[in-house]
């Protein structure tokens, strides 16, 4: 009992966070979390996959929108979600708070990460799938790893699938 | 609350480490507040931090962020980590004699 209370009562020295989806909402907590953890001293790596390697996606990442259909956290109507410009308009009130609040743009985030130390990586088999290739990506993306690899990079640590 | 020798005098200080009362804090307290937090020596590029810090805590009761010190203290995130490893805002608060900052980012 003495000894799980003691395992479990230790300090989190690293963390690999895993960003699987493309929302701004899908993004933005594996990003804060990662970056709050370099903030705290804690190793960090983070692993982008499926339809989230669109936050280090060179020609996406700065059109990250929020979803307005199927996001029951939005409080509106599927209907009113789904026509057109609706998910720029929210997703314009959302950065213009977040500004405010002085949570940076994606964009700018990804490269703060990067310089606090942070691992970047791009998981292959999703680069495979979607035909990508290194150079579509963002400089700070140090390599494009498999799962094996993942599992090597996250030993030790705790991991945040998001 | 708990207190600390530092540098010859007792200072009050939370359970992290942190100065309760900033105005305890003199600049010959810092070189023994680093070496416990594993910074054997602060160049001047720490200090050029450490006084930014201060200064941000005298004007706005709070310290920066990360973020903020890599806009606005003349030292990029990429050095911040390299001069306090274990986290430029909370470390640089420490060694500075202010309470730790609340940001998230």
């Amino acid at each position: 009992m003495d000894e799980t209370r003691a395992a479990t009562d230790e300090a989190i020295t690293k963390v690999s966070i895993i960003i699987s989806k493309g929302s701004l909402e899908g993004v933005y907590p594996g990003l804060i979390m990662a970056n709050g953890a370099r903030a705290e001293g804690i190793e960090a790596n983070l692993f982008f996959t499926f339809f989230g390697l669109d936050a280090i996606h060179a020609k996406r990442v700065d059109h990250i929108k929020v979803a307005t259909v199927g996001n029951p956290g939005m409080h509106m109507a599927t209907l009113l979600g789904g026509l057109p410009g609706m998910s720029g308009i929210a997703t314009h009130m959302l950065e213009k708070k977040m500004d405010h609040l002085d949570i940076p743009p994606v964009h700018e985030f990804i490269e703060m990460i990067a310089d606090t130390g942070a691992g970047m990586y791009a998981c292959k088999a999703s680069v495979d799938l979607f035909g990508l290739e290194k150079n579509d990506f963002v400089p700070q993306i140090q390599d494009i790893i498999t799962v094996g690899e993942f599992y090597e990079k996250a030993a030790g640590g705790q991991i945040i699938f998001t | 609350m708990t207190t600390a020798t530092i540098a010859g005098t007792v200072v009050e200080v939370n359970d992290e480490g942190f100065f309760v009362h900033p105005e305890q804090w003199t600049d010959d307290m810092a070189p023994a507040i680093a070496a416990a937090e594993g910074i054997d020596e602060l160049t001047d590029r720490h200090w050029q931090v450490i006084r930014f810090m201060r200064k941000a805590y005298a004007q706005d009761g709070t310290g920066p962020t990360v973020r903020v010190l890599g806009k606005t203290s003349g030292v990029t995130i990429k050095e911040l980590y390299q001069l306090f490893p274990k986290g430029p805002a909370k470390e640089a608060a420490k060694i500075a004699g202010i309470p730790k900052p609340r940001g998230c980012i």
